[in-house]
């Protein structure tokens, strides 16, 4: 399959540079001790789960992983390829070779889901040493963080896509942000007004910590279907937007 | 961007280090409403993101830590040195890095007449006006929500601006000799963030297990998150202010020296 040799490239140059990876383990983890263990004294127990021993760094744990998983995807299908899709041009000399556009995209796809995974593996041990995993369904979550990955690195790689200069990543963080700090991330739905909690729970990363959070407390239902099947579809609609653009830029 | 390397010659600008600053200014013509859109909007998410909605969680059970008043009081000037802190790093490493290559624009500045220590002194007094336009903006934003009291907010900003100085400062010194991009990255993330979620912007550091608490008081954004909280909670003694502006003022001074003496040596080598 030619978009592993994509992969196979990604490898070759992350051997030099794998500490990154541990830093991107290292972020979550700050948030987790500084809200959870910080804040947590101040919270109290979170209002509105179902076992109401559930501490507040519990509470917060799946939503932070859930974010490092879309942090990780984004920056790889962004800020990574920008540079090899403007700066390097990269891809250009690739596809002199047998490669096409969509294996391209296939290919960095697949690369930042790897990456993910490793980066959502090392969280969940971090945590278990902290803890904070009462439920063997924390498992669940690895597979999880594969699918956020996965729908972040296809909308990702369509946004690429559509922006102009180093200067237009601001745009990015200007709807990443809120998107962390405000999809339950660090309290739950219930502290929003009922109109607030519809455009919450349209949020894309509102879904994704939606699939975490139940496992990851030990509960896995039927009410997972509705964020798998978004994360799924989001996904979809990003890796097909992204490959008809991609092929307009690289192929003219 | 291609950016003019030329300072338009304007006679009023008399001083080197002005000719500096203005060189500055004229590059943030171009980019002064992005990075004002974000001083606004990144206070603005915070407040409502992490003191509204979590300050509800907080709620009553509230810490007499927190000096009695709600979560979003205690957080807002908290966030704010934090805040001051984040921009100093913005502006004082990556630009100063780039500058200090070769190739850069330190190295075009340092061949006309303007000395080492000019150069030094316009881009520290360039980091100082956005530290203020940010520091401004934010309390401004802070007093509307009501998260600070109008009377206090006057007495707020300068101490904000201080508590960003004082990084801005020696991270110039550390930027200006440094060889690899990597090490702003990690300077960001094992230095900054840290500093950032472990200073008592977000919790009150009695919060923290005992071993780890006094080495929370080593950190220097805890002077500035404590003299910017104690100003707008109305809780600052004289000597605990003097204390707290005497340590920020410090390391300003220790920076500013460092960094003359390794701009004079990376500029004229």
């Amino acid at each position: 399959m030619p978009a592993a040799t994509m992969v196979e490239r990604n490898l070759m140059i992350y051997r030099h540079t794998w500490p990154l990876l541990l830093a991107e383990v290292f972020e979550p983890v700050l948030y987790l001790l500084s809200f959870g263990v910080g804040i947590g004294h101040l919270v109290g127990h979170v209002p509105g789960l179902p076992d109401p021993s559930t501490g507040y760094a519990e509470f917060v744990a799946p939503a932070l992983l859930a974010t490092a998983a879309m942090n990780g995807a984004m920056n790889e299908t962004t800020f990574n390829m920008f540079g090899k899709l403007r700066t390097d041009r990269t891809y250009e000399s690739i596809l002199t070779t047998p490669m096409t556009v969509r294996d391209v995209a296939l290919g960095e796809v697949a690369w930042a889901l790897l990456r993910g995974t490793l980066v959502t593996a090392g969280f969940l041990v971090v945590v278990t040493a902290l803890g904070l995993v009462h439920s063997p369904w924390a498992l669940l979550v690895v597979p999880g963080a594969l699918l956020i990955g996965f729908a972040f690195a296809a909308v990702g790689l369509a946004v690429v896509t559509f922006l102009r200069d180093w200067q237009d990543f601001q745009f990015i963080q200007l709807a990443m942000l809120p998107m962390f700090l405000f999809a339950t991330t660090f309290y739950p739905l219930d502290v929003y007004p009922r109109p607030l909690r519809v455009v919450v729970e349209c949020l894309p990363l509102y879904q994704s910590v939606e699939l975490l959070r139940g496992p990851f407390l030990g509960e896995a239902g039927t009410g997972l279907i509705v964020p798998v099947l978004y994360l799924l579809a989001l996904g979809g609609l990003g890796l097909a937007v992204a490959a008809r653009r991609l092929e307009g830029i690289l192929r003219t | 961007m291609p950016t003019p390397l030329s300072v338009p010659a304007s006679p009023g600008v008399r001083h080197p280090a002005l000719r500096e600053l203005s060189y500055w200014l004229h590059l943030w013509r171009r980019t002064w409403r992005g990075t004002v859109v974000i001083s606004v909007a990144n206070p603005l998410l915070f407040l409502t993101g992490i003191g509204m909605g979590l300050g509800q969680l907080v709620g009553d059970r509230a810490d007499p830590a927190l000096h009695g008043g709600s979560y979003l009081a205690f957080l807002t000037p908290g966030l704010l040195a934090a805040a001051s802190m984040q921009n100093a790093f913005v502006d004082a490493a990556g630009p100063v890095y780039d500058s200090a290559r070769p190739g850069g624009h330190y190295r075009a500045a340092a061949a006309t007449p303007l000395r080492p220590a000019d150069i030094l002194h316009g881009h520290l007094l360039y980091i100082l006006v956005r530290l203020v336009v940010s520091a401004f903006l934010f309390t401004a934003v802070a007093t509307a929500f009501g998260a600070v009291a109008p009377a206090r907010a006057p007495l707020v900003v300068p101490a904000a601006v201080l508590a960003g100085f004082a990084f801005a400062a020696p991270l110039t010194a550390w930027s200006v000799t440094l060889d690899r991009q990597a090490g702003l990255e990690a300077l960001f993330r094992f230095v900054v963030m840290p500093l950032y979620m472990f200073s008592g912007a977000f919790f009150p550091l009695s919060q923290l297990p005992d071993a780890v608490e006094p080495l929370a008081y080593l950190s220097p954004l805890w002077h500035g998150v404590e003299l910017c909280r104690s100003l707008a909670l109305g809780t600052a003694t004289a000597g605990g202010a003097a204390l707290h502006t005497g340590v920020l003022a410090a390391l300003t001074v220790a920076g500013v020296l460092l960094a003359r003496r390794r701009y004079e040596r990376r500029l004229h080598t």
